[in-house]
């Protein structure tokens, strides 16, 4: 829960409301994005995008070499596989479909 | 040096280490003890023992595991109050997987949901706003549990519960923040820390700034660091370097994710929901004075304290558990009687025990360096 885990972001699942989908290994799933939005630019920008993803929250905006370094990290403590277990089982709204 | 190979750049590794070592030869004379220098954040403490870095290290440099990981923080009577929430009929209870199977003194939430509570994990406290939405007519409660990293995500949620006007959601907060609970720690007449190594993901959200008053006011160097063995052993070394130079400054190693003045949007939403207590208790350390928060005023119809009578039970720890003291670092898991014993990851006695980044789980896992020679 401390460490969260990168991902990135494919779409805008709700611009008013803050919310994008972020494909994190392989599974998708809504998350707040308030933490890395420029204010006032659209959040399509976003798009592309590689996160650091806590609890359902966009963190941090990382690039992608640092996304791969930190994934390679969590899977070798055996953190990814942890955060990935709570993602898939613990998500009461995983993505439907995207905007 | 058996661990260095997967390294993502070996040889920076191993040069590194070299340095390391050539650091503590100059510092060793007159020395009579190891320079200790605490990893706060239990993220660090578990990657430290995955990659065997203590084994790297040489005699005169030894990590001390901090009290970094907000899960075994936690006294047994605060898991008791979750238990009593969980157990009133009208109540969804969620929480985050970690908590789940932290001791209570009669049982963990992992026991209160077999007995039929319903309990349940959640990812997100987002998941568990939408769990409110979806059961108008039930009571859905998060277990808010963590430092400035997840503090934010819980800040978030009950601020758009209250944009959202929903009305059965409520958080137990139990959210601890880091800079008292550092305090605290350096006040301890008898600590002996000679340097810190700074959480990568708090920080992330706090900035450096507020780590200012360990060197100004306690002259300790503090390193903000990343989580690849790489970032350990180079935010190590950065901190041996200002305690050979006599210097005590916050350095920042992992300034690719850490800004200097942390999240603005995150800090916002934190301060705009949360107050300090006046005290706060922790598993093992006692009450730190300001060191948990609570839900300010505007927000006060989400806080669960407010809406059920949480009993607020106090339990001392078993006798023979050490826990306060491995957590502080004055002891190490393996002088823990129960160690291995009557306390494993299966059966634990202690919350250090239960968490992957809690020490003693680590130890046990992993086998400890110098535990195995003890
Ligand atoms: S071994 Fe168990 S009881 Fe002893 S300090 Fe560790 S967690 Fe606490």
């Amino acid at each position: 829960m401390c460490l969260g885990i990168p991902g990135q972001i494919v779409a805008v699942a709700d611009a008013e409301a803050m919310l994008c989908v972020v494909d994190v290994s392989g599974v998708r799933r809504t998350v707040d994005v308030v933490c890395v939005a420029e204010p006032g630019a659209p959040l399509d920008d976003l798009v592309g995008a590689w996160v650091l993803v806590h609890v359902g929250f966009a963190m941090s905006r990382i690039d992608e070499e640092e996304a791969a370094a930190t994934l390679k990290v969590l899977s070798e403590i055996g953190e990814a596989a942890v955060e990935m277990e709570a993602l898939t089982q613990g998500s009461v709204e995983l993505l439907s479909t995207p905007r | 040096m058996r661990f260095v190979d997967e390294f993502r750049d070996p040889a920076l590794a191993a040069a590194l280490v070299k340095e390391i070592g050539a650091i503590a030869a100059r510092l060793e004379r007159g020395r009579d003890r190891p320079f200790a220098i605490m990893e706060v954040c239990g993220g660090h403490t578990h990657a430290i023992f995955r990659y065997g870095l203590e084994g790297l290290l040489p005699d005169l440099v030894e990590f001390v595991h901090g009290p970094g990981c907000p899960v075994c923080v936690l006294p047994m009577g605060r898991v008791d109050d979750c238990v009593a929430i969980a157990e009133r009929p009208e109540v969804i209870f969620t929480t985050f997987g970690d908590a789940m199977r932290v001791p209570g003194s009669k049982k963990s939430l992992l026991q209160a949901k077999a007995d039929g509570a319903d309990v349940r994990m959640v990812y997100s406290p987002l998941d568990a706003l939408t769990l409110a939405k979806r059961n108008p007519d039930r009571e859905v409660v998060f277990f808010g549990l963590g430092f400035e990293t997840t503090m934010p995500s819980t800040a978030l949620t009950v601020q758009r519960a209250l944009r959202e006007g929903v009305t059965n959601f409520s958080l137990f907060c139990n959210h601890i923040t880091i800079i008292p609970t550092l305090r605290a720690l350096l006040e301890q007449p008898d600590l002996g820390i000679d340097g810190f190594i700074g959480p990568g993901h708090v920080s992330m959200v706090i900035g450096t700034s507020p780590y200012r008053f360990i060197a100004e006011e306690f002259g300790r160097p503090l390193v903000v660091s990343g989580f690849e063995p790489i970032d350990l052993l180079q935010s190590l070394l950065m901190v041996l370097r200002q305690i050979e130079a006599g210097e005590a400054r916050i350095e920042n190693q992992y300034a690719r994710v850490v800004p200097e003045h942390g999240n603005p949007a995150a800090l916002r939403a934190v301060q705009e929901v949360y107050e300090p207590r006046e005290t706060f208790e922790w598993r093992g350390l006692g009450s730190i004075a300001g060191s948990g928060v609570r839900l300010t005023a505007p927000y006060a119809a989400f806080d669960a304290e407010k809406r059920f009578a949480v009993p607020d039970i106090k339990v001392a720890d078993p006798a023979q558990c050490r826990c306060g003291e491995v957590l502080t670092g004055a002891a190490k898991p393996w002088a823990c009687p129960e160690f291995g014993k009557g306390c494993t990851p299966e059966t634990p006695l202690g919350a250090l025990m239960v968490s992957s980044e809690g020490s003693c789980a680590a130890y046990y896992q992993y086998g400890g360096i110098r535990g195995e020679a003890a």
